[in-house]
C-alpha cells in the first residue's frame, strides 16, 4: 500500500507524457532540418466540418512531405485555448499557422507575435477583424453563400409576398452576420422589414433551432419562407414546421454542404443548401505554407474557395448542382 | 530497518504535504518534455506556460478556498466573464479605468456574497447554489454584452499582460507578479492566521468546528466573498492576457479550475489541501498542453492526459485519507 502512492503518480505522469515519444516520428531537432511543420488551430474538435478540415489538411500535408500539428479550442469561443495553441505552435518552430478563429478579435495579439517571429499566418473559414491581422484568408464568401440561399428562396416564392422567419447563429458571430446579411440581399429585403416575421439565435444547434421555431410558430404560423444559418438549424426548423403541419408549404433554405445536409435536400426536407468546401481551404492553406517554406513567398488577401447551390429542383437563372453531385463533394 | 523508517517518513511527507505529489508529477512532466522536444525547455516557453496558466490559476485560487470548506463553485468563470464584460463595456462607454475596476470588483464580490449568503443562511448545498448562479450569471453576461464582444485598448486594463521586467532572460509580466503576491497572501492567511485554521477546521468537520467555538457561518460566508474578489482579479488577468471581453469565453473555466485544484492535491471533501498545490495543478495542465503540442500530439490526447491526471489525483487523495484514518 505504501509503495502504491508514488507508483501511481509516476504511472500517471508517464501515461500523460509517454505518448509523445511514440508519435514523434523522424523530425529533426532544429527548425531548418526535417519536414516543414504546419500548425492547424480549429474552433473545436467535435464539429464534423472542422474534422473534415483537419483530415484534409493532414492528408494533403502528408502528400507534400510536410508535418501537420492539429490543435483545437475546447468550445466555440475558447479564445484562451486558441491563443495558447498559437503560442505553443510558434515555440515549436512551425513555418505557418492556419487558424479558424473563434472570435474575430479575440486572438489578434497572438497572431501578431506569430507574424513577428516570421510565421506565415493564414485564416481558414473565418476572417479576422481587421482582415490584415493574417497574411491571407481562405474561406467561403459567406455573404455570397447567404445571397445564393436568399435568391433561391425568393425564386421559389415567385410573386408571393415573403413572410420570413430567420434561424440565426450566435449573436455577434462574424460568419453568422455575413450569411444573414447575404440572405436578405438575395431576398431583396432589409433588416426590420415587416416581411420578416421573426428571428431567433440557434447557435447552429438543432435542438435550439427546433425550440426557437416552435416558439415563433406559436406566435405566427403564416410563414412561407425560412432562412437557416446551417443544416442542423434547418433540420430543427423543419421538425417544428412538420409538427405544425407546414412541411412542404414553406420554402426552407440552408448553408453548409455537409453530407447529412445533402441527404436532407435529396429527401426533400428542405429545398436547397449552399455547399462550402473545407477541403479546398485546407489544401490551399497547406500549399501556401509549403511554398512559403520553399521560396518565402506569402499569399495575400481573401481567397474565395467557392460556394455552390445544391438542389434537385433547379430554377431558371440560378446555377445549381443536383444532390448526386452534392453527395460526391460533401463533407462530414 | 533504516529503509523502512525512510519509507515511512516519505509517506508521512506525502500525507502532511498534499502539494508534494503534484510537484513530483510536474517535475517529471517537465523532465520528459525537455528530453523529448528541443523547444520545450526554453526561457521564452517557460514564461509562456506561466502566462497561459495565470487565469485558470487565479480562478482556482478562489476555488481552492471554497473547496477547502467542503464546498464547490461552478459559477466562478461565469462571474469572471461578467467581470470582463463590465470592465470592457464601462471603459468603452468612456468611464475611467479606475471606476471600471471598482465596479467590476463590487459586482464580482457581490455575486460571491450572494452565493455565500445562500449557502450559509439558507443552508443550501454549494453545488446547487453555484449551479443556479452559473446559469443566472452566464445569462446576465450575455444580456449585458448584447451579443457583442468588446476589444479593450485601455492601458490599465491590459497592464497585467505586459512584460514587467526580465528575471535573467525570463519575461515576468505584471500578471505573474500579481499572481505570486495573491498566492503568497492566501498561503499566509490559510496557514498563519486563525481565520485559516477555521477554514480547515470547518472543512474537516463543521460540527466539531462549531463545538470548538468557531463561527462556522461567518467563516464560510467570508470564503465565498473573498473568492468573489479573487474572480475580479481573474477578470483583470483575463483582459491582460486577451484584450477582448467575449461573453462566450471560458465556458469550461469552472471545470478547468476544479481540475487544477484537484490535481493540486486539495481534497474535494474539504479540510485538506493547499494553495501551493493549486499553483502546481494549474501549471501541470499548462505544461501538458504546451509540451504535448510541441511533441506534435493532437489536442484530444491532451484532454485525455488531463482527465487521467484528475482521476489519479482523486484516487491518491482517497488512499491517503483511508490510511490516515
Amino acid at each position: 500500500m505504501r509503495r502504491t502512492v508514488p507508483v501511481i503518480l509516476l504511472a500517471v505522469a508517464l501515461a500523460g507524457t509517454s505518448a509523445c515519444t511514440k508519435t514523434k516520428s523522424g523530425e529533426g531537432a532544429g527548425d531548418s532540418s526535417g519536414p516543414v511543420k504546419i500548425g492547424l488551430v480549429t474552433k473545436t474538435d467535435t464539429n464534423p466540418y472542422f474534422v473534415k478540415l483537419r483530415e484534409s489538411a493532414k492528408a494533403h500535408a502528408q502528400e507534400k512531405g510536410a508535418e501537420l500539428i492539429a490543435v483545437a479550442g475546447k468550445f466555440d469561443g475558447d479564445n484562451e485555448g486558441q491563443v495558447a495553441a498559437i503560442e505553443n505552435l510558434v515555440q515549436q518552430g512551425v513555418k505557418g499557422i492556419m487558424i479558424t478563429p473563434s472570435n474575430s478579435t479575440g486572438i489578434l495579439g497572438a497572431l501578431k507575435q506569430a507574424k513577428e517571429q516570421g510565421v506565415l499566418v493564414i485564416a481558414l473559414d473565418t476572417e479576422t477583424d481587421p482582415k490584415d491581422a493574417v497574411d491571407a484568408t481562405y474561406a467561403t464568401n459567406n455573404v455570397t453563400a447567404g445571397e445564393l440561399q436568399g435568391k433561391y428562396v425568393k425564386a421559389t416564392l415567385g410573386s408571393t409576398a415573403p413572410k420570413l422567419l430567420m434561424m440565426d447563429g450566435t449573436p455577434g458571430g462574424t460568419v453568422d452576420e455575413q450569411r444573414h446579411r447575404g440572405f436578405l440581399q438575395g431576398m431583396g429585403l432589409k433588416d426590420g422589414d415587416p416581411a420578416i416575421l421573426g428571428t431567433a439565435p440557434t447557435n447552429g444547434d438543432q435542438n435550439k433551432a427546433q425550440a426557437a421555431m416552435e416558439n415563433l410558430l406559436q406566435r405566427d404560423s403564416s410563414v412561407n419562407a425560412v432562412y437557416t444559418l446551417n443544416e442542423p438549424a434547418a433540420r430543427g426548423a423543419v421538425a417544428a414546421l412538420t409538427a405544425k403541419g407546414l412541411a412542404g408549404k414553406v420554402a426552407v433554405g440552408s448553408i453548409d454542404g455537409g453530407c447529412q445536409g445533402v441527404a436532407d435536400v435529396k429527401a426533400g426536407k428542405y429545398l436547397a443548401t449552399v455547399m462550402q468546401f473545407p477541403k479546398k481551404m485546407a489544401e490551399q492553406g497547406v500549399d501556401a505554407v509549403v511554398s512559403f517554406a520553399k521560396d518565402g513567398k506569402k499569399p495575400t488577401g481573401f481567397i474565395d474557395t467557392g460556394a455552390q447551390l445544391i438542389t434537385d429542383k433547379p430554377l431558371a437563372g440560378l446555377d445549381s448542382k443536383d444532390t448526386t453531385w452534392g453527395a460526391q463533394n460533401c463533407w462530414g | 530497518m533504516q529503509t523502512i523508517t525512510l519509507r515511512n517518513r516519505s509517506a508521512e511527507a506525502f500525507v502532511h504535504n498534499p502539494a508534494l505529489g503534484p510537484l513530483a508529477a510536474l517535475v517529471l512532466a517537465v523532465v520528459v518534455f525537455s528530453a523529448t522536444t528541443s523547444t520545450f525547455l526554453t526561457v521564452d516557453n517557460i514564461s509562456l506556460v506561466m502566462q497561459q496558466s495565470l487565469v485558470v490559476a487565479t480562478l482556482a485560487l478562489g476555488q481552492t478556498l471554497i473547496v477547502l470548506t467542503g464546498g464547490i463553485d461552478l459559477a466562478n468563470a461565469a462571474v469572471m466573464v461578467l467581470g470582463t464584460m463590465v470592465l470592457a463595456r464601462l471603459v468603452t462607454d468612456g468611464s475611467p479605468s479606475g471606476v471600471a475596476l471598482l465596479v467590476a470588483f463590487v459586482v464580482c464580490a457581490g455575486l460571491g456574497a450572494v452565493s455565500g449568503a445562500l449557502v450559509t443562511l439558507l443552508n443550501l448545498p454549494p453545488f446547487i447554489v453555484t449551479l443556479g448562479m452559473l446559469t443566472v450569471v452566464l445569462a446576465a453576461g450575455r444580456l449585458y454584452s448584447e451579443g457583442n464582444s468588446y476589444p479593450v485598448t485601455n492601458d490599465v486594463l491590459g497592464v497585467l499582460g505586459e512584460g514587467g521586467y526580465l528575471f535573467g532572460q525570463l519575461k515576468v509580466t505584471h500578471g505573474m507578479t500579481l499572481a505570486v503576491v495573491m498566492f503568497a497572501v492566501a498561503w499566509y492567511a490559510l496557514t498563519r492566521t486563525a481565520w485559516g485554521r477555521h477554514v480547515y477546521a470547518l472543512g474537516n468537520d463543521p460540527e466539531a468546528a462549531r463545538l470548538t467555538g468557531i463561527h462556522v457561518g461567518r467563516t464560510r460566508f467570508s470564503v465565498y466573498l473573498i473568492a468573489g474578489v479573487i474572480y475580479a482579479f481573474a477578470a483583470w488577468q483575463a483582459l491582460g492576457r486577451i484584450p477582448n471581453a467575449d461573453p462566450n469565453a471560458f465556458q469550461t473555466g469552472n471545470l478547468d479550475s476544479i481540475t487544477a485544484v484537484v490535481i493540486g492535491g486539495t481534497s474535494l471533501f474539504g479540510g485538506r489541501g493547499s494553495v501551493l498545490g493549486t499553483v502546481v495543478g494549474a501549471l501541470i495542465v499548462a505544461v501538458l498542453r504546451s509540451g504535448l503540442t510541441q511533441a506534435g500530439i493532437d489536442s484530444l490526447y491532451q484532454d485525455v492526459a488531463t482527465g487521467v491526471l484528475v482521476i489519479a489525483a482523486v484516487a491518491f487523495d482517497q488512499i491517503v485519507r483511508r490510511r490516515s484514518r
